[in-house]
């Protein structure tokens, strides 16, 4: 079986920064950035799924990607098993690839739309020299059997599959490498409600299978409750709150995240609750507001909220923080 | 590791028999046998394949088909009329013109092969590295196709083959010199798209060194686009190289070039039209088919159409 | 007994493609009452766009084509209706909003011009050039130094305006023009768009997401349209402007008196904002019933299997139940119910013929064998 990791926390976000510079001008100067990760902190413990939720430009997305330096982080640490792997050479980076998987949002595009699914699936073991020839052919469909596909599904295009049949390929690639942690970047947005039902538990049984660590971004905030065990909210580059997910759905400190929970649709006709509709829209990373960078659309934003930007601290229970300066206060 | 196979084997893998080689091509063929079906629904591109497969059976079978050889003259029948002997008559020197334009059709098609296979891979490479590297190597690069695609392509060719001399070879190399720019740009346009594309950053993800993503997940993706524009370039090479002969800058005087035929009987265009004639039909039938079949191609293989 | 403006029979719409006959939709029926707001609910490929895309006869033909069936509308069959007289419905009487904010507004235009153009082609603007005339006039009154002789003549001309009212005189291109600009502004207002004046010179990219989708949805009720179709409205859209726009929508209801079919794959839309709601499945209704019934008691296997399958942010759910097997290929639908494959409860009619749509409870009807038709 899988030896005991050294850490506890699988994976510690420190400080992380990434700001996209935006060129203007004959030279390309940069004139702009886009503050996508503005400090955001956070860790994972081994075995834990970890849900990042927040809407589109709260920087979830390029969290993720800052994680496997897809993206280079602008400013901040990534320890990963122990170690910082923001500076790591791209020789060192790759025995950590193999440990640090990702399975991306569109299952279309994430697959190379030219290479069969024996290949695609294949390549991190040709990669990572861990199998080639037979060997791989035979390790190949292991992983597709992991996931639900057979043998006969090997020797076809992406594009020959289901969405939710290439969402599985898409996992049978992140496994091939046998890493610990994998980042699941909105895994089913785009798939219907059965297949999304049948993705997450095929998800849920393999982190208990191959003792897998997640980090699980959506904006879907029943999927995230669904599959997370705690739960970090994102807003325009900043964590807002994160907590345990019972504590979070138990009681929102923060008034984004009150939000949040009020926004998204209830199935269910006869459930009352109250509804506080933000008004505003969704801003943009380029300039954030001073200050608390939510004070624009909070409903309950005083004086102080424009001009202090709140600390993510404690405010009641462990493990619980908030980074609002009337943090519990319901909107 | 050892969870994944006691997982595997509890769930009883199946044992592999290695596939035979059409199995391993089967997705290929299949794609393939796709494209011909749409390509088969349009009349223009079926006969647009009948006439390249005319062209190419000619060029091909050209020893076995042509009655005379390219080089041989009557000297004492020149400017004779299509007849049994002569199919399309003979030109001022007496020479086979059916013959002669069944042998250009063999030198007209290598030279467009030649020339549109050797600016695709100078293109590709240059076009590919560009695009990929971006910034400085990008821009200096984009400047120098740039000046090249400034000269109309006749123009240019013309210098380029006044320069060194007029042959053959030489009238092939100032073809090459024209037409590489059209696919570097041509590449690097389809880099910079797919560069960007999530299975490239699936790639980085497991793993993928910056080469091997340049040359086996992208460059393979991009090769739809110069399927088309090199069926359309052989039309295009064609009729440069027959501008070119035409105007006196390709082939060598007396060798069997359809453009130079036509230059030869240009002044007897009255007297004796089978001259022009025949070579021009060739042209045009030759650089007609290639047109329609790349026109149909595109139209094929683009890939929002096809699922 | 409300009055249906819209009942679709036995609707059938084909794809004929390469690999075979698409069979989308096999016979569909569906009433839509004035001034309810109807959802058309089901997964990818069940065919609900199809079905707003059959009314509207804006199915692609190449390669697809409506094969069967009756769609009346105001007493008249849709289908039979040729294209000339469709357009003409199109956007006044029945209008669509699309999915994806973005590609639909033309990124060429500023607002102002593509919600004009709507209305200038759809209305008889002569009446509301006159009401233009008399605002403007009425303006200037009201700058000007009440003794001059001036206001004397203008008032006179607001009168004489106000007699055409009734039967206003053909106006010119420019009278057009402007109040075309004053609906539009109207409409825009009627959206909830913050500074209408200053919207209307904007171009579709200098707005978000959430705005572009009002202006859209401005565009589909500048006419006053008898049937709104909103297909997957709020898919492309954050949770919190979803929220806004869930909103505007079902205030909008009150006011305009439009009915409004809803096609989305999201219950919770359908919990939140529908009247009644139908339940698709590859290619057929399977259940039609009021929201609250059909969630409470869900009669079809299809239907139950969903509600079972989606996350509850409302509750705790272990393990998500999921429906056993997959969409059908609709070139090779199973036989009989599409859904007899995958259903626990398959009996051995099942595969024979498709179960007719019969009312079980009052208002509610469902396609299964399960359900006697109700002892009347």
């Amino acid at each position: 079986m899988k030896e005991t990791p050294l850490t506890e926390n699988i994976l510690e976000v420190k400080s992380l920064k990434k700001h996209f510079p935006i060129r203007g001008g004959v030279l390309g100067r940069a004139v702009d950035y886009v503050y996508a990760v503005d400090g955001v902190d956070f860790s994972v413990k081994t075995g834990e799924t970890v849900g990042l939720v927040g809407e589109s430009g709260c920087g979830k997305t390029t969290v993720g990607r800052c994680i496997l330096r897809l993206t280079e982080p602008t400013d901040g640490d990534i320890m990963f098993e122990g170690r910082n792997i923001v500076d790591l050479k791209p020789s060192e980076m790759i025995k950590v690839r193999a440990k640090m998987q990702i399975v991306f949002q569109d299952p279309y595009a994430s697959l190379n739309p030219r290479w069969t699914i024996k290949d695609i699936v294949g390549e991190p073991l040709l990669l990572n020299k861990i199998a080639k020839g037979e060997t791989l052919r035979r390790r190949v469909l292991d992983l597709l059997t992991l996931v639900g596909l057979s043998e006969d599904h090997m020797n076809r295009f992406p594009h020959e599959f289901s969405g939710g049949q290439r969402q599985r390929i898409g996992v049978a690639r992140a496994l091939a490498s046998t890493p610990d942690l994998i980042v699941l970047d909105e895994p089913t947005s785009s798939l219907d409600v059965s297949v999304q039902a049948q993705t997450l538990n095929l998800l849920k049984t393999l982190q208990a299978n191959l003792k897998l660590t997640y980090l699980f971004i959506s904006h879907n905030l029943s999927v995230i409750k669904h599959m997370s065990d705690r739960i970090a909210v994102m807003y325009l580059g900043k964590i807002v709150e994160l907590g345990s997910r019972d504590e979070l759905f138990e009681k929102q400190l923060h008034p984004y995240t009150q939000a949040l929970f009020m926004a998204i649709p209830i199935p269910d006709p006869a459930y009352h609750r109250r509804r506080v509709v933000l008004k505003g829209d969704v801003p943009s990373p380029v300039n954030p507001p001073s200050g608390c960078r939510f004070h624009p659309r909070c409903p309950i934003a005083i004086e102080k909220c424009s001009k202090v930007e709140p600390e993510l601290i404690e405010h009641d229970s462990p493990g619980h923080v908030a980074a609002c300066h009337l943090a519990g206060q319901q909107i | 590791m050892t969870c994944m196979q006691d997982l595997s084997k509890s769930k009883g893998a199946t044992t592999l028999e290695r596939p035979s080689w059409w199995e391993e091509r089967a997705p290929q063929i299949r794609e393939l046998k796709f494209t011909l079906y749409l390509l088969r629904q349009s009349p223009l591109v079926v006969v647009g394949f009948a006439l390249i497969g005319l062209f190419i059976g000619v060029a091909i079978f050209a020893p076995w088909i042509a009655p005379y050889g390219p080089e041989q003259r009557f000297w004492q029948l020149p400017q004779q009329p299509p007849s049994w002997q002569f199919l399309f008559g003979t030109d001022t020197t007496g020479g086979d013109i059916f013959s002669r334009v069944i042998w250009g059709a063999r030198l007209d098609l290598v030279i467009a092969l030649t020339v549109v296979a050797s600016a695709i891979v100078i293109g590709s490479v240059l076009g590919a590295v560009s695009g990929f590297l971006g910034r400085a190597y990008d821009e200096i690069l984009m400047r120098i196709t740039d000046v090249f695609l400034a000269f109309p392509a006749l123009i240019l060719a013309m210098a380029v083959a006044a320069a060194l001399g007029r042959n053959l070879t030489n009238l092939t190399i100032a073809l090459i010199v024209v037409w590489w720019p059209t696919y570097a740009r041509l590449i690097r346009g389809q880099v910079l798209a797919e560069k960007e594309r999530l299975y490239v950053d699936a790639a980085r993800a497991v793993g993928a060194s910056p080469r091997r993503i340049i040359f086996r997940h992208v460059l393979p993706n991009s090769i739809f686009p110069i399927i088309v524009q090199a069926t359309l370039d052989l039309g295009g090479v064609i009729l440069t190289a027959a501008g070119l002969s035409f105007i006196g800058f390709g082939a060598g005087a007396g060798v069997a070039e359809w453009g130079l035929m036509i230059a030869d009987g240009r002044s007897y265009l009255f007297q004796s039209p089978w001259i022009a004639t025949f070579p021009g039909l060739a042209i045009l039938f030759s650089s007609l088919g290639l047109n329609l079949v790349g026109d149909g191609l595109r139209d094929v293989l683009d890939p929002r159409l096809r699922r | 007994m409300p009055e249906a403006i819209l009942k679709i029979r036995g609707l059938k719409t084909y794809f004929y493609t390469y690999a075979g006959i698409v069979r989308a939709l096999e016979g569909i029926d569906l009433d839509i009452y004035k001034g309810e707001t109807i959802g058309l609910v089901g997964e990818t490929g069940c065919g609900k766009s199809v079905t707003s895309l059959s009314i509207m006869r804006l199915v692609p033909d190449p390669p697809g084509r409506i094969v069967g069936g009756e769609i009346i509308f105001k007493g008249e069959d849709l289908l039979k209706k040729s294209e000339d007289e469709m357009q003409s419905i199109r956007g006044s009487q029945i209008t669509m909003v699309f999915q994806d904010p973005m590609t639909f507004v033309n990124p060429v235009l500023t607002v102002g011009d593509q919600v004009s153009e709507v209305i200038t082609l759809h209305q008889d603007l002569a009446r509301e050039a006159v009401e233009t005339k008399i605002d403007e006039i009425q303006d200037k009154i009201v700058q000007i130094d009440p003794s001059s002789p001036d206001r004397q003549r203008l008032m006179e001309r607001v009168k004489e305006l106000e007699a055409m009212r009734e039967h206003p005189p053909k106006a010119s291109r420019g009278e057009i023009k402007k109040a075309a600009l004053h609906r539009t502004i109207d409409v825009l207002k009627l959206v909830q768009l913050p500074d209408p004046e200053k919207v209307v010179k904007q171009y579709p990219h200098e707005l978000s997401g959430g705005m572009r989708q009002r202006v859209i949805i401005a565009m589909a009720l500048s006419c006053n349209p008898d049937l709104l179709i909103a297909d997957e409205p709020t898919t492309s859209l954050d949770v919190t402007i979803q929220a806004q726009i869930l909103a505007l929508l079902s205030e909008l209801k009150k006011k305009i008196g439009a009915s409004i079919l809803i096609i989305t794959h999201d219950m919770g839309i359908v919990a939140e904002t529908c009247d009644r709601v139908g339940v698709m499945y590859a290619g057929n209704i399977v259940e039609i019933s009021e929201t609250k019934a059909l969630f409470k008691k869900p009669l079809h296997p299809y239907t139950q299997g969903l509600l079972r399958a989606i996350p509850k942010l409302h509750e705790d759910i272990k393990n998500l139940e999921i429906i056993p097997g997959s969409v059908p290929n609709l070139i090779h639908p199973p036989s009989g119910c599409r859904f007899h494959p995958r259903c626990p409860f398959r009996m051995d009619i099942c595969d024979k013929e498709f179960p007719p749509l019969l009312e079980v409870d009052p208002g509610h009807s469902v396609a299964c064998y399960l359900y006697p038709e109700k002892k009347r």
